[in-house]
């Protein structure tokens, strides 16, 4: 950290010169390549409402963890998503109803949960708010340092699971016939991104999640050829937005997460007008 | 004149045995009492209608469905209980067009323990275009797979099923969805690769005009085997009328 505080005292930027600006930046570095490599596969994949509806779940968990009075609600919130997803995996696997009708049923059921939970006995949902908007201006060092871990198990993950990961979403019985366990491997990224996506919630909140899980590879496909240049377009531009959205909220005053949002659209309109016919 | 040797008797080399196989989903059974002998380097070609448990008989074979019954291979050097190799060309192949996934990123997804999101080496694409030479497919290395016309998606699926060679080869429907001169040229290929690797292949088709011409084998299937023997044979049979409702029957 004392690194990264001196290298952004040496920039000639007045706000990387304020310690929440360095700790942001650094969590943006460190997000931008986790949500742009998570985000290749949750849409190639097709989980993009999947993955929505697990932050839904998560901050069901921390409600349930505030309730029980857990010190660490994060942590519960883990357990709840990774249950969610397997549940959720299991009912998808022995049902005949199309998987968004699924998902539509458990994202309800969580949220109703959730708040069902936290108002309980009149309680009050305000203190839910860091979770649900979220804000990066506040992370801590500790809160880094667990987005570097995240940031290096995904890596890891995806050096070992990302071929057979690419070809059960692209075509599952294709994958199947090449002796890829189809099923086993959908579950594994599942719970993958319950793990991730709780573990970031309360840093980046759950209403900008959902953005940074998609746009960065929606993006990118318009204007990709092949895997490389979609990992590293989809990388980059969680990257940019996110130093962009940074710089704006500094600026203007507005939410960062908010700023991030609308900067990974921009991205994403400009990218859709620039696609070109990719033979 | 094409010549090819139709039949071959249980004596031969049998690659692949099926007995008294039934699948069952819940209490419908799918298939029932099906017994089928492939020797190797035949071609073997399944018909019957829609819902007649074709594909269903693949799945079995690949290990995809559960079944009660006996499915057996054997080919000569292949190990004792070592599983076999099956080569599969799945039914429709289709590929999101949006999916910036490559020709050769989806030979690397397959053959490669390298993440294929990190690029090929120079070793692996060589690899690759040996593999689509075997289809005179080369120049499609660096197309995305959701932008190949249905005769290069096939193409390309077989230089796939044939990497490594396999024990067996299974294609459902390869001729759907290819123009009538895609499927004469995918079919010389199949043919050209079946002799030159002595290949079993065993494959489902509604496109009976050329099973005369390709087929050792043809097997009318509606949830059993109705009828089994030379192309010839099966396509004039009664069995194949009361199921095509086509008189006379000759294709």
């Amino acid at each position: 950290m004392s690194i990264w505080y001196w290298i952004c005292d040496a920039l000639p930027f007045e706000m990387m010169h304020w310690d929440f600006m360095k700790n942001a930046f650094l969590a943006i570095l460190l997000m931008a390549p986790l949500f742009g490599l998570m985000s290749t596969m949750i849409v190639t994949g097709r989980m993009s409402f999947f993955s929505d509806a697990l932050g839904h779940s998560a901050f069901t968990g921390i409600a349930i963890g505030c309730i029980c009075g857990v010190a660490a609600p994060t942590w519960v919130a883990v357990l709840f998503s990774v249950a969610f997803a397997l549940l959720f995996s299991w009912v998808r696997s022995r049902s005949n109803q199309a998987a968004d009708t699924i998902i539509g049923v458990f994202s309800s059921a969580a949220v109703a949960l959730g708040i069902f939970i936290a108002t309980m006995g009149g309680g009050s949902f305000t203190k839910y708010n860091k979770y649900l908007i979220g804000d990066i201006l506040s992370v801590t060092a500790g809160e880094i340092g667990m987005l570097a871990l995240v940031l290096a198990a995904v890596i890891i993950f995806w050096v070992v699971y990302s071929n057979r990961l690419t070809l059960t979403n692209i075509h599952p019985a294709l994958a199947s016939s090449r002796g890829i366990p189809v099923g086993m491997t959908q579950t594994i990224f599942t719970v993958a991104i319950a793990v991730v996506v709780t573990l970031a919630i309360s840093c980046v909140g759950l209403l900008i999640l959902n953005s940074l899980l998609v746009l960065p590879a929606a993006s990118a496909r318009n204007v990709s050829r092949n895997l490389k240049q979609y990992h590293l377009f989809s990388v980059l531009f969680a990257l940019g937005a996110g130093i962009a959205g940074l710089t704006a909220s500094y600026y203007w005053g507005c939410s960062a997460g908010a700023a991030i949002s609308l900067c990974l659209t921009l991205v994403f309109a400009v990218t859709f007008g620039f696609r070109k016919a990719r033979a | 004149m094409r010549r090819i040797n139709h039949g071959g008797s249980c004596g031969d080399s049998c690659c692949l045995r099926i007995q008294d196989l039934s699948v069952r989903i819940g209490t419908d059974k799918i298939l029932k009492d099906v017994n089928l002998h492939i020797h190797c380097g035949q071609m073997v070609a399944l018909i019957g209608p829609n819902g007649a448990g074709k594909s269903t008989l693949l799945k079995a074979i690949l290990g995809q469905r559960e079944y009660d019954g006996i499915i057996a291979f054997s080919a000569p050097g292949m190990r004792h209980r070592k599983p076999p190799r099956i080569g599969y060309v799945p039914q429709s192949p289709s590929f999101d067009p949006g999916d910036p996934v490559s020709v050769a990123d989806l030979f690397a997804c397959c053959m490669s323990r390298r993440p294929a999101f990190l690029g090929l080496g120079r070793d692996m694409r060589d690899k690759v275009i040996e593999c689509l030479e075997r289809v005179h497919g080369e120049e499609l290395i660096d197309k995305r797979v959701g932008s190949l016309s249905g005769g290069e998606l096939q193409r390309v699926l077989l230089a796939l099923a044939l990497e490594p060679l396999p024990n067996i080869l299974i294609l459902d429907e390869p001729l759907s969805g290819v123009d009538v001169e895609g499927q004469t040229g995918l079919m010389d290929m199949l043919d050209e690769i079946r002799k030159r690797f002595d290949l079993s292949i065993l494959m489902t088709t509604h496109d009976f005009g050329m099973l005369p011409q390709y087929a050792n084998k043809v097997v009318l299937i509606d949830h059993g085997i109705l009828k089994k023997g030379t192309p010839g044979e099966v396509l004039n049979s009664e069995e194949f009328r009361q199921v095509f409702h086509r008189k006379g029957g000759c294709v």
